[in-house]
């Protein structure tokens, strides 16, 4: 297990360094000169004479090669350059706005897990009976709905009609649950989808009949005869809902007002600077990464098929 | 008639028998779709007003007569935006998708029919692209290219392109050994040849299986990035930008927000429901739920 684990935790450096090399490469291909972008927000006029001198302040008249190695050694030791716009410091804005978008989508994803799991169990268990009929139908909408939409029609619902909870911001406890409901609307709607057809399948298993045949009751055999299996296609979801949820994250914080990063990373688009930008992006990519790498470990730690193999590899 | 061309023109007729007979749930969703068309084929002639004509006099008005679904901030007629809103909508999301199946059928094509060296690179740096979530990709892409229509396309299209050209790649790979290829081969066929008329046709049927689980995803991918300020942009009529304009006006006509909402949902319903449906038909192999 420490052997796949530290495998798995080598593997994560050439697809990070991939990672920055294509964004790298995408970023000097793209239309447009940055010097030029450059002293657009500085507002600085671009005469030649000015564009030269701020090539070289950028380091862009060096070759694109050294200009990336240069680049990864400052990285490396979490320098990632000067904002264009605010002039501070990039780490030290990603790090200020970082943590509140975190929070959202990691209290979206124990949401999305605390309620999914018995929706698919209730689901699988009432197989084409109301409860069935109900939670495919949710799950049916679930996946159809936009995320930011959905964050209006909470709004017009619990602060506009009723006033349970505030429209905005970022506080205590009410301030959190329509945000959390927003973001998870449609990893919560796959995920149940998802436990309930993996429940059927797992429950025409020959182990499954085999328990049955022993004389156990349903709820055992459902507990620990199907269920445990079923959860495995789960656990690798979950790595792909960390995505979607923090991509998710980031339009939803536009419309509650959430300070995090994704209105930050919104705005350094709008205005193309490129320093926010290429960090804010390898930020998430690492986070996302890491949670799957997580994942992977997690699924092996669970299934001792891929464990095993693992470990009969090295 | 050669064992090749039976099987390759067999995999052609399953590609183009829609789902017609199915559930009243695919009926339903082909009558929508085929609205949608409709409305974006010929939203000059069905749309009561110009989209883009502002008329303040007539700001924020409720439904009546003359504006069925009311007016917005600056009096332009809701229902018209709409209709033109779906020109903008699936317009961009079948532009994605044509350069999705380009660059996938380029990229794996390659990639599964060179094998070696070749393959290993081009793979690996599919991988680089899924190491991405797609909208952080997307959103990074329009940061580069900067906001308009034509970036949201290439940003979609750069942002799932990897999925299919590993799914392409895939299916070369098990095409490449089976019997109307072989017998194709061994008839004296080139390569080149092997490859369009019998690779590309059976490729090609599960590409669009894919593309169609995936429109619905994609509707909301551009809407998403409209409503944010960084996709297609005022004041083009398109329903992530009409979410986006309601805004400030939440409180006093929160209609403005609902309708284009309500068209996104029942869109992307409908199209999800076919992507299944197209799927059970053509593949039941593909079973389970795909996403990213």
């Amino acid at each position: 297990m420490a052997g796949f684990i530290l495998r798995r935790l080598l593997l994560l450096i050439p697809i990070l360094l991939g990672v920055s090399i294509l964004m790298f490469v995408i970023l000097r291909m793209a239309p447009g000169d940055p010097a030029v972008a450059y002293l657009k927000l500085s507002s600085i006029p671009p005469t030649p004479s000015a564009v030269a001198e701020a090539r070289q302040t950028l380091g862009l008249d060096r070759p694109i090669l050294a200009q990336y190695v240069s680049w990864l050694g400052n990285a490396v030791q979490g320098d990632f350059g000067v904002s264009h716009v605010t002039r501070r410091p990039v780490i030290d804005d990603i790090l200020h706005y970082l943590p509140a978008t975190l929070q959202l989508a990691g209290a979206a994803l124990l949401f999305t897990l605390i309620v999914s799991v018995p929706l698919g169990i209730w689901s699988a268990r009432y197989k084409d009976r109301w409860p069935d009929q109900l939670v495919r139908a949710f799950a049916f909408v679930g996946v159809s709905t936009p995320n930011f939409w959905l964050g209006f029609l909470l709004v017009l619902l619990f602060s506009l009609t009723l006033k349970w909870l505030p429209p905005m911001g970022k506080g205590g406890w009410q301030h959190v649950i329509m945000p959390v409901l927003a973001v998870s609307f449609m990893s919560l709607a796959i995920n149940a989808r998802l436990l309930r057809a993996s429940m059927l399948e797992t429950a025409s298993a020959r182990h499954v009949l085999y328990a049955r045949l022993r004389g156990l009751g349903d709820r055992q055999v459902e507990r620990s005869h199907i269920l445990r299996n079923a959860l495995l296609p789960i656990v690798t979801a979950t790595g792909m809902h960390v995505g979607e949820l923090l991509g998710g994250t980031l339009v939803i914080e536009s419309v509650f007002g959430w300070p995090g990063i994704g209105r930050y990373a919104v705005s350094a688009i709008y205005s193309r600077d490129f320093p926010v930008i290429q960090c804010f992006t390898l930020f998430l990519v690492t986070i996302f990464v890491v949670c799957n790498l997580l994942v992977d470990i997690l699924y092996a730690w669970l299934d001792p098929r891929i464990r095993l193999n693992a470990e009969a590899a090295i | 008639m050669s064992v090749a061309s039976l099987e390759a023109r067999a995999a052609r007729r399953r590609m183009w028998r829609l789902p017609i007979r199915d559930s009243w749930a695919v009926r339903i969703a082909l009558l929508i779709v085929a609205l949608l068309a409709i409305a974006a084929i010929a939203a000059p002639w069905i749309a009561p007003y110009d989209p883009d004509a502002v008329d303040l006099a007539r700001r924020l008005q409720g439904p009546s007569l003359a504006h069925w679904l009311g007016t917005d901030h600056l009096g332009r007629d809701e229902l018209s935006r709409l209709i033109y809103g779906t020109r903008v909508t699936l317009g961009s999301v079948a532009l994605s998708i044509v350069l999705i199946l380009a660059l996938a059928i380029a990229v794996g094509g390659l990639s599964g029919y060179m094998g070696g060296r070749i393959d290993q690179t081009i793979m690996r740096f599919c991988d680089c692209f899924l190491a991405f979530p797609t909208i952080v990709l997307a959103l990074f892409l329009i940061g580069i290219l900067g906001t308009g229509m034509v970036n949201v396309i290439i940003a979609i299209a750069l942002s799932h392109f990897a999925w299919y050209a590993r799914m392409v790649r895939g299916l070369v790979l098990s095409f490449r050994q089976r019997d109307f290829v072989l017998a194709s081969r061994a008839a004296g066929a080139s390569r080149v040849r092997v490859f369009f008329e019998h690779l590309f046709p059976a490729i090609m049927a599960q590409m669009i299986v894919l593309a169609t689980l995936d429109i619905g995803h994609m509707m909301l991918h551009v809407a998403g990035l409209s409503f944010l300020g960084l996709g297609v942009q005022p004041p083009t009529a398109e329903w992530g930008v009409m979410i986006g304009d309601a805004r400030p006006f939440v409180w006093s006509m929160p209609m403005l927000i609902l309708w284009p909402g309500l068209a996104l949902l029942l869109s992307v319903m409908a199209f999800n429901i076919l992507g299944d449906a197209v799927r059970d038909r053509l593949d039941p192999s593909l079973h389970g739920d795909h996403q990213h």
